[in-house]
C-alpha cells in the first residue's frame, strides 16, 4: 500500500477546484493574447484583447477564490508579509508561497496589459491618455509587458499541479506529470475560453478564431498524452480510480471533454461549432480538476484502516 | 539551549486507558466533539478514530479477530505528532506559522496561521487538521507551554503504565533499545523501534516500539518529505510550458507562412 494512503485530507473541495481552472485559463489567455498581440495580424488584436481581459478578470477571480477558501481569509496577507515582523514571507521551496507571489506579480502584468490595449477599445477616459499609460501602449514596453505576463502565466497555469505533488496524498504525490498536464489543459481551455468569448462578443475574424481552433487541437492531442502518462505513472495507487472517478476521467473528460471537441473541430464549420466544442473542452477542463481532487480527498485513514 | 526533547511510546504497555487522551484535552482546553454529544463509531472500541484540530492524542485500537471471533488480538498505540526532525508541515508552510522550537519539537502558531490546510496535506501521518473552534490548523505542541516552565507534557504524566515516556532523545533512545532487547530475549522477535534512527525524516522525536509492521498501526512504511517531488514535477512543468508557448508560436508561424504562399500563389496566376 503506498505510504501515501496514510495521511489526511486537506478538504480542499470546490474554492480550489474552481481556482485550478479559472487559473490556468487566465494564464492561457494572456500567453494566447500576447502571442496574437505579437507575432499576429492587426485583425487579431481584438481577440488578443479580450484575452487579456479574461486574464486579469481570472487573476481577480482566482485571488478571491483562493482568499474564500482560507479557514481564516482576513489574514489572507499573512502569506505576503511575516505576520509577526511585517518583513515579506517567501519560501522558494514551498509551491504554495512562490505561487501566491506568482499571482500577483501575474495580476500586474494583466493589469498593465488590459490599461495598455482599452485605448484601442475607442472609450473617452481621460486616464488612458496621461503618459504613463501611452507609454505602456508603446512597442517596446507593450512586448516587455506580454513577454513577462506570458512567463508568468505560464507559472500560474503549472505550479498547482507542482504544488499538489509537493505534499503526501494519495494521487497528488503519486505522480510528477500534474504540472504538465495542467498546462496542457491550461492551453486548451484557454484557447476554448477565448473561441467563446470571441463568438459571443463576436469579435475577430474566422482567421483568428481558426488559428485558436489548430492550437486547441494541438493542446488537447498533448493533452491525451499527459493524461495516460500521469494515469501510468501513478502503479498501484491507479486502483483509486478503478471506480467512479475512473469512469469520469474515461468517460467526461477524455470523451466528452477531449475526443468529442477533437471530432467536431476536425469536421470544421463555422464558429458556432466551435463554440460548441469549446464549450466542450472547457467543461473537460473542469472535470479533470474535479476528479483529481475529489478523487484523492476520497482516501483518507479511519482508526488503523484505511477508507476509500 | 535544551537539548531535543520528545516522547518514546512503548506500544507492547498501552493498556487503552485514553488517560492520554483526557490530560491533553484538559490542559490544552479543547473543545468536546459535537457539543459533548459524541457518536459511537460503531465498528470498534476506539471512538476517537483519528488525530485531528481537536484530539491532539488519540489511542489506536487494533482490534484482529478471526470470523468466529475465537482468536483475537489487541494491539494499541497511543498517536500523536511525530514532531519529525525533517518535517514536512514546517517544509510547506507558506506563512511561517509552524516554527521549530528550542526543544526541536514542531509548534504551529495559532495567532499566524490562516488555515490554507496545505500542512494537512504535507503530513505524511495525517495527524494535522483544523481546529473548529480557533479555525486555524492544530496538533500537538509537545506542551511547549509546559516545556517551558521545566515541566511534563500532559499526556505523558498522565499516563499510568509508562507507555509514553518523555526525556532528552538521546536518553530516550538507550532506554528504547535496552527495551527492544528484553523483549528479544523473551521470544518476541518482532519487536522493533519506529522512527528511533534518523533514516526516517530525519528521526522522529516522537519514536514508537512496535510489534507488528508499521502497516499494521495505520503508520507509512517508509514516509517521506513532500519535497521529494519538487523537482522532477518541476521539470515535468517547465516542459509542459514549452510545449505550450511553442505550439502557440508556431501556429502562428504556419499561419503566416500559408499567408505568403497564398499571396504569392495569387500574384503567380
Amino acid at each position: 500500500m503506498s505510504d501515501t494512503f496514510f495521511t489526511a485530507s486537506p478538504h480542499w473541495e470546490w474554492y480550489i477546484i474552481l481556482y485550478l481552472f479559472i487559473g490556468g485559463i487566465a494564464g492561457g489567455c494572456f500567453l494566447l493574447a500576447a502571442l496574437l498581440q505579437v507575432f499576429g495580424r492587426p485583425e487579431d488584436r481584438p481577440v488578443a484583447r479580450l484575452g487579456y481581459y479574461a486574464a486579469l478578470a481570472g487573476a481577480g477571480a482566482s485571488g478571491l477564490v483562493l482568499s474564500l477558501d482560507l479557514t481564516r481569509p482576513e489574514r489572507f496577507w499573512h502569506m505576503l508579509l511575516q505576520s509577526h515582523s511585517g518583513l515579506p514571507m517567501f519560501k522558494a521551496w514551498s509551491p504554495m508561497s512562490v505561487g501566491v507571489w506568482g499571482l500577483l506579480g501575474f495580476g500586474g502584468f494583466a493589469f498593465l496589459a488590459t490599461l495598455a490595449v482599452l485605448e484601442e477599445e475607442g472609450l473617452s477616459w481621460s486616464v488612458l491618455r496621461r503618459g504613463p499609460v501611452r507609454w505602456l501602449a508603446r512597442t517596446g514596453p507593450a512586448t516587455a509587458i506580454a513577454a513577462l505576463g506570458s512567463l508568468l502565466g505560464l507559472f500560474l497555469a503549472g505550479y498547482t499541479g507542482v504544488l499538489l505533488a509537493v505534499t503526501n496524498r494519495p494521487i497528488w504525490a503519486d505522480s510528477s506529470f500534474l504540472g504538465l498536464l495542467f498546462l496542457l489543459s491550461a492551453g486548451s481551455t484557454a484557447a476554448a475560453c477565448l473561441m467563446l468569448l470571441a463568438t459571443w462578443r463576436r469579435r475577430g475574424d474566422i482567421e483568428t478564431l481558426e488559428t485558436l481552433a489548430r492550437f486547441d487541437r494541438r493542446m488537447l492531442l498533448f493533452e491525451l498524452i499527459a493524461l495516460a502518462l500521469f494515469v501510468g505513472s501513478l502503479g498501484p495507487v491507479v486502483q483509486v480510480l478503478a471506480g467512479w472517478w475512473g469512469a469520469l476521467l474515461l468517460v467526461g473528460v477524455v470523451g466528452a471533454g477531449i475526443v468529442l471537441p477533437l471530432a467536431l473541430e476536425h469536421r470544421g464549420g463555422g464558429p458556432a461549432r466551435l463554440a460548441r466544442a469549446s464549450a466542450l473542452v472547457l467543461a473537460g477542463g473542469l472535470l479533470l480538476r474535479t476528479v483529481v481532487i475529489l478523487s484523492s480527498n476520497a482516501i483518507h485513514v479511519t482508526g488503523t484502516s484505511v477508507v476509500q | 539551549m535544551p537539548e531535543p526533547m520528545g516522547f518514546y511510546t512503548d506500544t507492547t504497555v498501552c493498556i487503552g486507558c485514553k488517560a492520554c487522551e483526557v490530560a491533553c484535552k484538559e490542559w490544552n482546553q479543547l473543545p468536546s466533539t459535537g457539543g459533548g454529544r459524541h457518536e459511537m463509531s460503531g465498528d470498534s472500541y476506539d471512538n476517537t478514530r483519528r488525530l485531528d484540530g481537536m484530539h491532539w492524542r488519540h489511542v489506536k485500537f487494533i482490534e484482529q479477530f478471526s470470523e468466529d471471533r475465537s482468536e483475537g488480538r489487541w494491539l494499541m498505540m497511543s498517536d500523536v505528532c511525530k514532531h519529525c526532525v525533517q518535517a514536512g508541515c514546517l517544509e510547506v508552510c507558506p506563512t511561517g506559522a509552524i516554527i521549530r522550537t528550542e526543544f526541536d519539537t514542531v509548534v504551529i502558531q495559532s495567532d499566524t496561521c490562516n488555515g490554507c490546510r496545505l500542512c494537512i496535506a504535507a503530513c505524511p501521518f495525517g495527524v494535522i487538521d483544523i481546529n473548529p473552534v480557533s479555525h486555524t490548523a492544530e496538533k500537538c505542541t509537545l506542551c511547549y507551554d509546559r516545556l517551558q516552565a521545566g515541566m511534563v507534557p500532559a499526556c505523558a504524566q498522565a499516563c499510568p503504565t509508562q507507555s509514553i515516556q518523555f526525556g532528552a532523545i538521546k536518553d530516550l533512545k538507550v532506554r528504547a533499545a535496552a527495551r527492544v532487547e528484553q523483549l528479544h530475549r523473551l521470544g518476541e522477535s518482532r519487536a522493533r523501534l519506529y522512527g528511533a534512527d534518523e533514516e526516517m525524516l530525519g528521526g522522529l522525536n516522537s519514536f514508537y516500539l512496535l510489534v507488528d509492521e508499521p502497516e499494521v498501526y495505520g503508520l507509512p512504511r517508509a514516509p517521506k518529505l513532500p519535497s521529494r517531488n519538487l523537482f522532477k514535477s518541476s521539470l515535468f512543468s517547465v516542459l509542459g510550458a514549452a510545449i505550450v508557448a511553442l505550439a502557440g508560436f508556431v501556429g502562428l508561424r504556419q499561419r503566416r507562412m500559408e499567408e505568403r504562399a497564398r499571396e504569392e500563389g495569387g500574384a503567380g496566376v
